[in-house]
């Protein structure tokens, strides 16, 4: 009789997958994707930025799949994406085009246009609403009608749809640099891995689909003392974008015979930093801007990423949050993740490796 | 909304882009070729670089390897083949000889490669300046210029403080006298195995996207000085409890009642023929002396 070869592994891994399906049944609650789309918005937007895959319901699927865990969540949709071959790039868009549902500046009381609060967690108290352990559809529904009904009394007197930009009124004061537009053609950091020196356009794809937890504490190390920016929010808009594809075939310049395919909901940032400008013997004072875009309502991220888009393109790297092989390598939630759970794997060479060489220098010391 | 997984799961134009930058790879041993590294499956960091490689490169007739550290059932090795059977239906060996593709995490199988394989690694950190220098742009302008004084300087430090070389796995290697590699991080009781290899050896590392190759019958040789030469783990006096081979590389066990260390090979599927052989001569002893 021959020797045949154990087969643990292989068992192993079914008993812990079941043992994992176990975990997300046990407990015979089943929760839709039309649930977790109605009332997860925070989790749904915050995955499908960081996956960078504008979908809800594969965003919904995904996080009831990964039992609400995050970065499993954005894991699956990555994976996904990677199995879809690219059929468009949408044309340009100008964000000025933005169906606004939330608008404010903290640098000016009065913007053109005027301040638009919309929704946001910012203005409630953060006290646990025990209310909510008893809340029924009728309640809901009760809420809903009335609430729609006073909405209906109000009179909209400004066209949310084209709402000038707060840095357009600066602009006219020259207190903005005259800046020429720069239509060369992105570069797609999912067909063509970073090269040092990035390019602005990879620079804002990698911030924008970085993990919110890394994006966030690198924006906040560079202003509290890791950088020297200190912005002002100058405008920061969420609302929905319309996208346009050209005619697949008949590509004329004529955008008449674009196709519309849909809309993102994005939160737009632009923080307005000061900079000191030498001009012949004497410094002036200017503004720059730094830029954030992210998929959804995730508002610390866009104001981070914005922060981060700004220290990057300072020439020194005085702060390793102005170092962009530091901050673009280290923010994906994919990279950062997968490398430090690879911990996890048997390193029993490896450890033999050092073990060898470890005991070898301590059997024959030094003598020098 | 039920999609279907096409063969090999990676759409062919993703598997066309990695089988030029495998090209390019093999056309310049040693450079490490930038890929834009999908994600996959399975985690980075856990062989997404290699199982891109081996996706992009496997076909229906393909008889497919795979281990992790030396072993064929460890979890991460299961989990990957699993993996590409699921996608491609390909069959499966753990007999080296046998397969044709062999995907690897920090081994290279004992039984020699053949000129009808492929040995496709799992690398971490593909870059062996990577320790001497944090950023990629200068480290690509080392390789450029062939700068490698970083890397002899740390092999000389290492002499001064502790009288030899401190290397562990991952010992870095010049490839065709010209690219210095990391081999990722194989013993380097592996390292000469690289040297001249028949097979065609490739390496993936998905989280830090390239792709790099060691073309068959290479010269390649470990960093070392003259007067302190390369030296590999060392497993003196020790022989595998199940074969009794004292020629392989060996993990290190304990026996839980005595406390003592006893030792295994680490290449199972060589241990496993090696146990199969001394069964069929001790058969044949057991016949002669009838």
């Amino acid at each position: 009789m021959a020797y045949a070869a154990v087969k643990g592994g292989t068992k192993a891994i079914e008993q812990s997958l079941d043992r994992l399906t176990y975990e997300r049944i046990q407990s015979k609650q089943v929760i839709d994707i039309e649930t977790i789309k109605g009332t997860m918005r925070g989790l749904i937007d915050q995955v499908m930025s960081e996956s960078s895959l504008y979908g809800e319901d594969l965003a919904a699927l995904a996080i009831k799949q990964a039992e609400g865990n995050v970065e499993e969540a954005v894991f699956l949709l990555r994976a996904h994406r990677s199995t879809l071959p690219r059929v468009y790039y949408t044309k340009p868009i100008e964000t000025e085009n933005m169906a606004v549902e939330r608008r404010i500046s903290a640098s000016f009381k009065d913007i053109p246009g005027g301040q638009l609060l919309g929704a946001s967690h910012d203005y409630s108290h953060r006290i646990m609403n025990f209310e909510l352990l008893k809340e029924t559809q009728s309640d809901m529904k009760k809420w809903l009608q009335s609430f729609l009904q006073a909405e209906e009394q109000v009179e909209h007197t400004t066209n949310l749809q084209c709402l000038p930009k707060v840095v357009d009124y600066l602009r006219q004061e020259r207190l903005f640099p005259e800046v020429e537009e720069d239509n060369a053609e992105p570069l797609d950091v999912t067909k063509q891995s970073l090269q040092f020196p990035a390019t602005r356009s990879e620079r804002l794809q990698i911030l924008t689909r970085g993990n919110t937890g890394a994006v966030t504490s690198l924006g906040y190390a560079a202003i509290r003392g890791y950088g020297e920016v200190h912005p002002t929010v100058g405008e920061l808009r969420v609302g929905h974008l319309p996208l346009t594809i050209e005619h697949p075939t008949n590509q004329t310049q004529n955008d008449e015979d674009d196709y519309y395919i849909g809309t993102v909901k994005v939160t737009e940032v632009e923080s307005f930093i000061p900079v000191s400008i030498k001009k012949g013997q004497k410094e002036e004072l200017e503004f720059e801007i730094g830029y954030g875009i992210v998929f959804g309502q995730n508002e610390t991220k866009a104001i981070a990423m914005s922060i981060l888009d700004y220290s990057l393109s300072s020439e020194g790297k005085k702060y390793p949050t102005e170092d962009e092989e530091f901050v673009l390598l280290h923010i994906d939630s994919l990279e950062s993740s997968g490398f430090i759970s690879h911990l996890k794997l048997p390193h029993y060479v490896t450890f033999q490796s050092k073990l060898d060489s470890v005991r070898k220098i301590k059997k024959e010391p030094v003598s020098l | 909304m039920k999609l279907q997984t096409h063969f090999a799961l990676l759409d062919e134009g993703s598997k066309q882009e990695i089988r030029r930058t495998i090209l390019k790879a093999v056309a310049i041993p040693g450079y490490q070729v930038p890929f834009a590294s999908r994600e996959m499956p399975i985690a980075r960091g856990w062989g997404t670089g290699g199982l891109q490689i081996t996706l992009s490169i496997i076909g229906k007739k393909d008889i497919l390897k795979v281990i992790d550290q030396g072993s064929d059932e460890s979890v991460n090795a299961v989990n990957i083949k699993k993996l590409v059977t699921k996608t491609t239906a390909v069959e499966t060996t753990d007999e080296t000889k046998e397969a044709t593709l062999i995907q690897s995490r920090h081994r290279i199988p004992e039984v020699p490669l053949k000129s009808n394989q492929i040995l496709v690694l799992q690398v971490p950190i593909p870059e062996p300046l990577r320790q001497i220098e944090a950023s990629e742009l200068k480290t690509k302008a080392l390789h450029a210029e062939q700068e490698y004084s970083g890397a002899w300087l740390m092999l000389f430090e290492q002499i001064m403080k502790y009288g030899k070389t401190a290397t562990d796995a991952d010992h870095p290697v010049l490839v065709h006298n010209r690219y210095v590699m990391a081999p990722s991080p194989i013993p380097k009781y592996d390292n000469d195995k690289i040297h001249q290899s028949e097979a065609l050896l490739l390496f993936g590392a998905g989280r830090e996207k390239k792709i790099y190759a060691v073309p068959p019958f290479t010269n390649v040789t470990s960093l070392a000085f003259e007067d302190y030469p390369f030296e590999v783990e060392s497993f003196e006096g020790k022989a595998c409890h199940l074969c009794k081979t004292t020629k392989a590389f060996m993990d290190e066990l304990v026996d839980e009642l005595t406390n003592e260390p006893y030792y295994a090979c680490n290449d199972t599927s060589a241990c496993l023929s090696r146990l199969n052989q001394n069964e069929a001569r001790m058969e044949v002893d057991v016949h002669v002396a009838k």
